[in-house]
Formats: C-alpha cells, sequence, structure tokens
C-alpha cells in the first residue's frame, strides 16, 4: 500500500524521472492545443486525486499507527454525526465542481470541427486503414510494416516494431484538418496521443474529429477498439509537414498516381510469365491474404476458410477473380478491387491457383482482371 | 401420519444429521450446502480464469508471438472476463449471501429453498457449455467480454450460440438468486429485526438484488439480439439493414454498469462488518452507508455511456454522462470516509479479515481515484480502451471485490467450520497477494497512460519492460492464491476449535446467538431482536 503510495508520489513531483528507454510512465502533452489542454486536464485531477489520497489516506493509517489494540487503544463509543456527513458530502461535490468546469470547456473545444481547412476519410477495415483526401484526387490503404518474421521472432525487431506502415497518412501543420471516421466491417478507433484524437470508426455511420497539428513531425498510434485477430497489428502513422512541403508531396503522389494508371493500361497489352506472377503473387499474398487464409493457405478451420483445395481456387477462374475484387458480403472477406492494381489481382489468383498443391496450371494475366472488372 | 410423536421424531431425524455421499449435495435445500457449493464452484472457476490469465501475460511477457495466436488470445482474453465475472465473482457474492443473510437475519433458510438448489445447480452446465466452446472448430468467443456487435455476430465464429446459451443461464441463476435475497429478506426477518437494524451486508445485498433483477433480463435480450443477427437474418446492429452497432452497446451497457455495482456494493457491505469488527467500534454512520448504497444504486441506471464516449455521441449526451459519473463518487466518498471514522479512536488489531479490509479501503480508492479521472470524458478520449482502463478495474474488481470476498472468507470461517484458520499462513496469504497484486496491476497505469493500447497480443519495444513487471506480478499473485486453498483445507481438516465468537468486536445474530459451528439448521425458531 504505501509502496503505491511512494510511487503516486514520486510520479507526481515529476514526471519525467520515469521517462527513460522510450516509454513515456505518463501522459505525452501532444503537439495540438487541444492535447496540451487534455494533457492539463489529467494532471489537474490527477493532482486533486493525490491530495484527497494525502488526507484520507493520512487519517487511516494515523488511525492504524497510534489507534491500535496493542498501543493500548481504548475505543470511544461516538458513532454518528450528522454534521460531519454533510460536509464530506458537500466537499467533494464542490471539488467535483471545480473539476468540471475546466473539463466542460476542453470538451465543448474538441466537440467543434466545424470551419476545417482540410478533410480527410478514414475508413477502418480488418486490419487496415484507408485515407481519401476530399480536396485532392488522391487516396490510399496504410498498412503495418512490421513483417511476420519480426513478429514470431526470427528477425531481430526494428525500433518502430508493430508502429510503422508502407504508406503513413501526411497532413500540413497549422491547417485544421477534419476527419470523417467510418468503418467497412467491424468497429476500429483510429488513435493518435499526441493529437489526443481517439474516434470509433462504426461500419455504416460516419463520425467527426479533427486537430491542428503544431508541429512537423512523425506520430504514432494505434486501433483502441478490439476488431478482430490481428488488432493488435493496426498502426497508425501520420506524419506531419510544412505547407509546402505538403503541397509537394501531393504533387508527387497525384502525378505518382496518373502514372500507375497508366502503366496499367499498358499492362494489359502484356502478358507475365508463371515465374513472375508466382513471385509478384507471393509478395501479394503475403501483405493483403495471409492474415486470415494463412501463409500455408490452410486457413483457420472454423474462423477463415482454406485455399489449398480449396472449390473456390480450383474452380472456375472468372468466379475466383470475382471473389477477390468484390469480397463475400456477410464474411469477413474483402473486396480487393480497389485496394490492389490489376497485375497484383492477376498474380495473386495465379499464385493460389498453383501454390500449395493446387497445381491447376492457370494463369491469369491483368487483362482477364480488366476483361472481369469491365463487365460490372 | 400416524402420531405427532412420530412426525417429530421424522422431521428431527430428517434436520439433524443431512444424508451423506453425493446426493446430499444434488438435493440439498439447506442454504448452508448451497453457499458452500456456490462458493467452492466460484473457487474453481476463479482458478480456471486465473489459468487463463496466466496464458494472456506469458504471451505478454515479451514482445512478439511466442506461446499462443491472435485468435486463441482473444479466446483467453473473452473467457478470462466473462469467467471472472459471471463465475468468479457473483457466485461468491451469492454463496456469502446464501451462507450469511439467513444467519443475520434469524431465519431458518431461504425463503425459497428449492429455487435456490435449482439456480446453483444450473450454473456448473452453463460454464461447461462455454468452456466447451473453446474447443469448438473455430473456438469459442473471442469477441471480448463485452462482445461488441458486429465482431460478435457477421464476423464472429459459430460457437457464439453456444455463448449465448451460457450466458442465458447464467442469467437466468442470477435472477432466482436476487429473487430469494429479496423474498428472503422481506419476509423471513426475526421479529424485531427492522429495515434500519439490518447488518450493512444484508442491506448491500438487497439493493444488489434489486441491480441484478432489472440488468439481467437486458443482458438476456442483448445476446438474444446476437444470436439472432447471427442467425436468423436480423439487423439490429447491421447498419446495412437498418440497424446500428452503437446501439449494441447502449443495450449493452445499460446492463454492463449496474452490474459493475451488482460486483462491488456487497464488498461494501463485507467491509462494513469487518472494519467495526477489528476497531471494536460501532460503524460510523449507518444510515448514510445505507443511503450511499442506494444512491450509488440509483445513479448506476444513468451513467452507462460513460464506457462510449469514444462511439461519436452528440456533445450534450457526452456531458450528461460525464456529470452524472462524477457524481457517483460523492456516496462513494461518503463509504471511504465512514470507513476511516469507524477506525478514528477505535482500538484497532491486524488478523487477516482485517488486513484484506484494509487493504481493499485503501486499493478499491485508488481504483475510484482513476475511475474518477476516466470520467473526465475529455481526458478519457486518451485513456479509453488503454491499459488505465485495464487498471481501473482490476483495482476495483480484484483488490476490490475479491479481496472483500477473501477477507469475508477468513472472518466467517470460524462460523461456517467451527474452527479457525491458521493465523501465520492466512497473513502469508495477505502479505504475498497484496505485494503481487500492486506488482501485477499498478505498472498497468503506466502502460496505458504511456499509449498501449488493450486487448492486443503483441505490443510496441518500448512497452517490454513494463509488462515484463506486470507478467511476473501476475505469476506471483496467481500462485499466491494457492496458499488460500491451503489455508481453507487445513483449516477444514486440522484447524483449532473456534469458539461462538473469535473475533472480540464482531457483532451481529451469528456471533451472538449460534455456537462456534452453525448448526445444519440454526434459528428454526426466530430469536427476538431488541
Amino acid at each position: 500500500m504505501t509502496r503505491c503510495i511512494q510511487l503516486l508520489l514520486l510520479l507526481a513531483s515529476s514526471p519525467a524521472a520515469f521517462a527513460e528507454g522510450g516509454m513515456s510512465y505518463n501522459l505525452r502533452p501532444g503537439v495540438t492545443a487541444i492535447s496540451q489542454q487534455v494533457y492539463g486536464l489529467h494532471m489537474t485531477i490527477f493532482y486533486i486525486c493525490c491530495a484527497i489520497g494525502v488526507v484520507v489516506f493520512g487519517a487511516m493509517f494515523w488511525a492504524i499507527i497510534h489507534h491500535r489494540k496493542s498501543k493500548g487503544a481504548k475505543p470511544a463509543s461516538f458513532h454518528e454525526s450528522t454534521k460531519v456527513e454533510i460536509v464530506w458530502t458537500v466537499i467533494p461535490f464542490l471539488i467535483l465542481i471545480g473539476m468540471a468546469i475546466p473539463a466542460t470547456k476542453t470538451l465543448l473545444a474538441m466537440e467543434d470541427p466545424s470551419n476545417a481547412d482540410l478533410t480527410v476519410q478514414v475508413t477502418g477495415s480488418q486490419w487496415k486503414w484507408h485515407y481519401k483526401y476530399f480536396d485532392y484526387e488522391l487516396e490510399y490503404y496504410s498498412l503495418l510494416a512490421s513483417d511476420q518474421d519480426e513478429i514470431t521472432g526470427k528477425r531481430a525487431k526494428r525500433e518502430n516494431y508493430l508502429l510503422e506502415v508502407d504508406r503513413p497518412l501526411v497532413l500540413p501543420v497549422g491547417k485544421k484538418v477534419r476527419f470523417l471516421m467510418t468503418s467497412e466491417d467491424v468497429i476500429h478507433s483510429w488513435w493518435v496521443p499526441d493529437f489526443a484524437v481517439k474516434k470509433d470508426a462504426n461500419p455504416g455511420f460516419i463520425n467527426e474529429a479533427w486537430t491542428i497539428i503544431d508541429e512537423p513531425g512523425i506520430y504514432r498510434g494505434q486501433c483502441a477498439e478490439l476488431c478482430g485477430k490481428d488488432h493488435g497489428f493496426m498502426p497508425v502513422v501520420v506524419i506531419a509537414k510544412e505547407q509546402d512541403e505538403f503541397d509537394q508531396w501531393i504533387a508527387e503522389q497525384q502525378q505518382a498516381y496518373q502514372q500507375a494508371k497508366q502503366e496499367e493500361q499498358a499492362l494489359l497489352a502484356m502478358t507475365m510469365d508463371e515465374a513472375e506472377l508466382m513471385s509478384v503473387g507471393e509478395q501479394v499474398y503475403d501483405k493483403h491474404c495471409a492474415a486470415c487464409h494463412q501463409a500455408n493457405g490452410e486457413g483457420l478451420p472454423g474462423v477463415f476458410p482454406a485455399l489449398k483445395d480449396s472449390p473456390i481456387a480450383l474452380g472456375d477462374v472468372d468466379a475466383h477473380i470475382d471473389i477477390i475484387v468484390n469480397g463475400k458480403a456477410g464474411t469477413a472477406m474483402q473486396a480487393f478491387g480497389k485496394q490492389l492494381t490489376l497485375k497484383e489481382i492477376a498474380a495473386v489468383t495465379t499464385y493460389e491457383r498453383n501454390a500449395w498443391g493446387n497445381d491447376t496450371g492457370d494463369l491469369v494475366q491483368a487483362k482477364d482482371v480488366a476483361a472481369l472488372k469491365g463487365q460490372e | 401420519m400416524s402420531s405427532i410423536s412420530d412426525v417429530q421424531i421424522d422431521h428431527d431425524d430428517h434436520h439433524h444429521a443431512p444424508p451423506k455421499g453425493l446426493m446430499r449435495w444434488v438435493l440439498t435445500t439447506n442454504h448452508k450446502d448451497i453457499g458452500s457449493m456456490y462458493l467452492w464452484f466460484s473457487f474453481a472457476m476463479f482458478l480456471t480464469g486465473g489459468a487463463m490469465a496466466m496464458v494472456i501475460r506469458a504471451e505478454l511477457f515479451q514482445p512478439g508471438l511466442q506461446f499462443v495466436e491472435p485468435n486463441f488470445f482473444n479466446q483467453m482474453t473473452t473467457v478470462h472476463g466473462l469467467i471472472m465475472v459471471f463465475g468468479a465473482v457473483m457466485p461468491a457474492f451469492t454463496g456469502l449471501a446464501n451462507w450469511l443473510i439467513p444467519m443475520m437475519i434469524g431465519a431458518p433458510d431461504m425463503a425459497l429453498p428449492r429455487m435456490n438448489n435449482w439456480s446453483f445447480w444450473i450454473l456448473p452446465f452453463a460454464f461447461a457449455i462455454l468452456l466447451a466452446s473453446l474447443f469448438m472448430e473455430g473456438g469459442g468467443p473471442n469477441f471480448g467480454w463485452t462482445f461488441y456487435a458486429p465482431l460478435s455476430t457477421t464476423y464472429a465464429p459459430d460457437s457464439v450460440a453456444l455463448f449465448v446459451f451460457s450466458v442465458h443461464i447464467m442469467g437466468i441463476s442470477s435472477i432466482m438468486g436476487a429473487i430469494n435475497v429479496i423474498v428472503t429478506i422481506m419476509n423471513m426477518r426475526a421479529p424485531g429485526m427492522t429495515y434500519m437494524k439490518l447488518p450493512l451486508f444484508v442491506w448491500t445485498w438487497l439493493i444488489t438484488a434489486f441491480l441484478l433483477i432489472a440488468v439481467m433480463p437486458v443482458l438476456a435480450g442483448v445476446v438474444t439480439m446476437v444470436l439472432t443477427d447471427k442467425f436468423f437474418g436480423t439487423s439490429f446492429f447491421d447498419a446495412a439493414g437498418g440497424g446500428d452497432p452503437v446501439l449494441f452497446q447502449h443495450i449493452f451497457w445499460f446492463f454492463g454498469h449496474p452490474e459493475v455495482y451488482i460486483m462491488i456494493l456487497p464488498s461494501f457491505g463485507i467491509i462494513s462488518a469487518i472494519v467495526p469488527a477489528f476497531s471494536r467500534k460501532k460503524l460510523f454512520g449507518y444510515a448514510s452507508m445505507v443511503y450511499a448504497t442506494a444512491s450509488i444504486a440509483g445513479l448506476s441506471f444513468i451513467v452507462w455511456a460513460h464506457h462510449m464516449f469514444t462511439t461519436g455521441m452528440p456533445v450534450q449526451a457526452e456531458l450528461f454522462f460525464m456529470y452524472c459519473t462524477m457524481l457517483i463518487s460523492v456516496p462513494t466518498g461518503v463509504k471511504v470516509f465512514n470507513w476511516v471514522a469507524t477506525m478514528w479512536r477505535g482500538a484497532i488489531s491486524f488478523e487477516t479479515p482485517m488486513l484484506f479490509a484494509l487493504a481493499f479501503i485503501v486499493l478499491f480508492t485508488i481504483g475510484g481515484f482513476s475511475g474518477l479521472m476516466l470520467a473526465i470524458t475529455p481526458v478519457d478520449f486518451q485513456y479509453h480502451d488503454t491499459y488505465f482502463v485495464v487498471a481501473h478495474f482490476h483495482y476495483v474488481l480484484v483488490s476490490g471485490a475479491i479481496f472483500s470476498i477473501m477477507a469475508a472468507c477468513y472472518f466467517w470461517l470460524p462460523k461456517w467450520t467451527g474452527k479457525m484458520y491458521d493465523e501465520g499462513l492466512a497473513k502469508l496469504h495477505f502479505w504475498c497477494s497484496l505485494i503481487s497484486v500492486n506488482v501485477l496491476f499498478f505498472p498497468m497505469h503506466f502502460l496505458g497512460l504511456g499509449g498501449m493500447p488493450r486487448r492486443i497480443p503483441d505490443y510496441a519495444l518500448q512497452f517490454a519492460d513494463v509488462n515484463a513487471i506486470v507478467s511476473l506480478g501476475g505469476f506471483a499473485f496467481g500462485l499466491s492464491q494457492l496458499i488460500f486453498l491451503a489455508v481453507v483445507i487445513k483449516c477444514i481438516r486440522s484447524g483449532e476449535p473456534a469458539t461462538a465468537k473469535p473475533w472480540e468486536g464482531a457483532e451481529g445474530l451469528e456471533w451472538d446467538l449460534l455456537p462456534a459451528k452453525a448448526p445444519y439448521h440454526s434459528f428454526s425458531t426466530p430469536p427476538e431482536v431488541k
């Protein structure tokens, strides 16, 4: 008991005393005006709790030390006092009012997403985030960048293990950014501690949140709502840039987006050989499909179906492409038509039809996928 | 029926010697037998749920995946929570109610003894079904004990049907137990035992029983909606069919928040019996304790959405639920102040029940402080769904509810068995539990504030050191509970004989009027309470 109190007091006296080895032992003040207000509120309430604790536990331990039978204490006979009861009902009530006033102010400020400079739609799905900029023609998925070998300990874990993604969200500093949160499957929750933004992404509904980032930097967070098997593996990474760098980044992205589209058209005329399809297919499979269907194609019985020896992977090619492109409603199988390029879909379909002894010999080309998508 | 004297003899035979063998326990309608079965069942579930916690802490000892798959990890967190809430804490309190309420109010038994038997005996089946679901293809429930839709509907394994069925059975058991408690307290008090003379354990249980009857049907409703959404094509929680996943959370927490108080109000009653006994001084502010308990119960119905601040509620609703939640700290504070005032200028001694009660007051209050912090909506956005929350509710449930149950067991064990437990061994249990429970749960506050989400099987490297400490605390706490088992078995088998009132300051009919070991039937003739 005393140990806890000592720890509490130590923490209260110097939050920084604990900050070593990379982990903050207290909330971080963060990099927005709101997050700093939240931090201030957190510390205020913490100190009030400590003060109450010192008084209450102080009285209790005083009694434990001085009013013990072994010291010859004789029990008093008092057992009620309306006056005292009223005092210790009213005083806590006044303390609560003192807490509620700043809390209300901060909350009202947090819940006002009006007059945003920039809007980003954040869509969660099992187990990745999708960002869509409303003001630019730009959208992309953001996936965990730590690989399976790091997770299983076959390879040393890098510094930002589980907190790194392939494509972070990039935002300008000093601008009011509005987030529109939603989900494609279960409930997720988008959380960046340094912004004090945590909002649930509910399927079929849109939630709002906002932030104004003060300092350029890389800010990391995670999905906060249990969303299934890989809930622990869908981090959030935001890079905040100065406005001119942000504009430059947007221009580059849009150019790259156009280029990729052109390349995709050019690809329709080409055919890839089996070796290339299989090697690209394996990469795509490991990144996008293995979380559920497993690297060995055997799935998780009763949860995620196997692809090895499955009627889909051994049956009609078009039906196979269709389920990859459009997903399967009412199940965890997502539509990958927008997540993957034609080439990637072709490769992964080929891979699934020829790996793990599925030897159908079918080779699927980008144009086959395009033809199927075109029919819709 | 031949003659009056024959009937009398039959009657005595039947009542003074319980039948032997297994059928005694299957058929018993005796509140003491049923109380014991509830307590042993609860302890078995405590060890089962604890074993699952050990799996969780072993996996979290180091970053990376070492022992279990994420899907199994999620089953462990889910079933650990369900078992501890519905299998360990709630049945333990029902067991204590069975043993103590009739003795405390001077009644011969519970009012509805056959229903009492039934409400216990369906429980093992409920938990057998729940545990069996872990062995189904696809595994058992893996969506957290709060089973948020649509993770528990569209995206759940088929075993969700078994989960729903077992929760229904647990709910029926709880409702029957609660009805029994209410009917017993209202109808079977000894002459002169007015409401404002009831021991606080009886009062807190009376209020708890009303909470149970109010909210268990809500739980039954919501699991049924999950069942029909999953298997019968309804769309209560599916936006595509006109439903709303957040509706699930509103219904669940309308049950869930009163449920939290169901698991702590009887503790308040226990602590209010033990602190005066070992302070040798009457409980300070008896009437205000009763009113505080009733206010907490009343408030518990209008704070549920504080579990849901991040779901995107209107700001007015957030303010309402924040203010109401903060208000709860007023009556809760009154209770803590009253306990301290009871100790003030008493003549305190420190036997094991008192040690657990003192630890309860301090650690439950720490849990109360973090609860107050969580009530503050803007800051809750940062704490929500992190280890800060895990620390909070384990402080109130483990070092709160469970510690009070331990305290109660040590306090009344002499009355139950007629023997004393080994005080040295019991103190060892206390100190091991106290130290390890804090090593286990205190650093979780730091993990949460540092940014670690809950319910994850693997974490970023910065959290490694603290998680290792937490895991060591967890293993130590788990092992410490085996000492408790040893103390109880040793007491039953070879404890020193107890006196009728082994605790100098204890008050109540069970200590004043019954012999050292409460007889199989007590108060067949109601005592006169002055």
